[in-house]
């Protein structure tokens, strides 16, 4: 009834994904990950699914773990460095990738959420990513056309978020999370705090619940470290 | 004596002035960072969505929420702010970073960069750097002069794929201080010890030796 978006946990938010659908993971390496949704999905065992995600995980974490039982058909990414897996199905041709630069992933995502069909970027003038694509010379630069991303779904992990959808990201969680959160046709949104509607200072809505469809309290974190570096005091 | 990473990073540096936003890529250029003078202040930007990278935290200030697009565990400075991954790269692309700090496999006397892929071995992608390179207004290459075999990386074009073209500004060594002119690298400064003929036998693009070539000073 109304603008109620929450849905009990993870299996019912992910419920209706079927075999080959295209989903935007949000995140950056594993930071703001939606762990609650990928472990949903990897228990729903769906399969060739295509992942729009910055990176690809770890071996034991992230869409790693949907590596390892297969489930992955195709990866979009900017930078898949950091998983051996990812590597033995890239070489034997059991995984498609397509390598986009990282600011024109974000872009077409962006313009998905605000109802562009293409951006014109300048990265990968001249290079392989290229390779026939459009090209628009703007007062005497060249850019290239690049379309915006169509998914089926949008999956991200959010800092608070209230039952009419509206949410807020924490520190750096937010990278890909809160464009992604704007740019799938149905957008699942697995939140640290869920709270009534009223409870967020409207003033500081990164989303606003127009573009979520389901949202759900998350639970037991793991909030995984790749890089863990410290100083003394 | 050849320069060292830090020696590299340190001269580097130097080009850092008051007041300006900086991008820093991973490797050397991360160790810029160590060596900003006392008497300027700069603004790091970080491509997953900060300005304002501090130091490292203490182990009780660890917050797996507060990466660089290292993904290490970072701090904010004083005055910082995040925000999502468009905007970004939407500031890099406007123009708003004042300095850009990259590593590279190969750069060519024009200033195109290669530093993304090697064919044959396993590809990680391209990140940010594509985006950086094509929209930075002041490019600087933190590099070493040869490969582990001794070859150049300082070439007439590049023989590996193109990460970006006629871009880089500037190139820095362990042999030297190198600009981008129309006449190809133009060396400025030489590491302490190091002799203008060597450079010239390590340099396989276009090289013009300044009339004020001088010594680094660090």
């Amino acid at each position: 009834m109304g603008f109620n978006k929450v849905v009990a946990n993870a299996e019912e938010a992910v419920q209706d994904i079927r075999d080959n659908a295209v989903i935007m993971l949000g995140g950056f390496g594993l930071c703001g990950i939606p762990e609650n949704s990928i472990t949903a999905l990897i228990k729903k065992g769906v399969k060739d699914l295509t992942f729009i995600s910055n990176n690809a995980g770890v071996d034991d974490f992230g869409i790693g773990l949907m590596l390892k039982t297969r489930q992955v058909k195709k990866m979009i990414a900017s930078y898949v460095g950091e998983n051996a897996e990812f590597e033995r199905q890239l070489l034997s041709g059991e995984l498609e990738v397509e390598l986009v630069p990282q600011g024109t992933l974000v872009t077409r995502c962006m313009a998905a959420a605000y109802g562009f069909p293409a951006i014109f970027t300048p990265a990968g003038v001249g290079t392989e990513v290229a390779e026939g694509k459009e090209v628009r010379n703007f007062k005497g630069k060249d850019y290239l056309v690049e379309e915006a991303f169509e998914a089926d779904y949008s999956i991200v992990k959010a800092w608070k978020g209230d039952t009419a959808g509206n949410l807020i990201f924490n520190k750096t969680a937010r990278n890909f999370n809160s464009v992604m959160a704007m740019a799938g046709k149905i957008s699942i949104v697995e939140v640290e705090e869920l709270v009534p509607a009223g409870q967020l200072d409207p003033n500081f809505i990164h989303v606003p619940g127009i573009y979520v469809h389901r949202i759900f309290q998350g639970s037991n974190y793991e909030k995984r470290i790749e890089q863990r570096t410290v100083r003394s005091k | 004596m050849a320069l060292d990473k830090n020696q590299i990073a340190k001269r580097i540096s130097r080009e850092l002035k008051d007041g300006m936003y900086v991008n820093l890529g991973i490797g050397i250029p991360t160790l810029v960072a160590n060596f900003v003078p006392e008497d300027i202040e700069i603004e790091l930007q970080s491509e997953n969505g900060m300005l304002g990278i501090g130091p490292f935290p203490t182990e009780e200030e660890v917050d797996a929420d507060l990466i660089n697009a290292g993904k290490q565990t970072v701090t904010l400075r004083t005055g910082g702010s995040y925000f999502d991954s468009a905007l970004s790269f939407g500031m890099i692309r406007a123009g708003k970073v004042d300095i850009t700090v990259l590593g590279a496999m190969e750069v060519a006397d024009n200033g195109d960069i290669a530093n993304w892929k090697v064919p044959g071995k396993m590809v990680k992608g391209m990140g940010g750097a594509m985006d950086l390179v094509a929209s930075a207004k002041n490019i600087i290459v933190a590099m070493q002069h040869t490969d582990k075999a001794g070859n150049s990386k300082l070439l007439p074009e590049c023989t590996l794929p193109i990460t970006g073209l006629k871009c880089v500004k500037k190139v820095v060594t362990d042999l030297g201080v190198f600009e981008i002119t129309p006449e190809g690298f133009l060396c400025t400064e030489y590491a302490p010890g190091v002799t203008i003929d060597e450079i010239k036998a390590k340099t396989a693009g276009r090289l013009v030796i300044s009339d004020q070539v001088k010594e680094v000073q660090l």
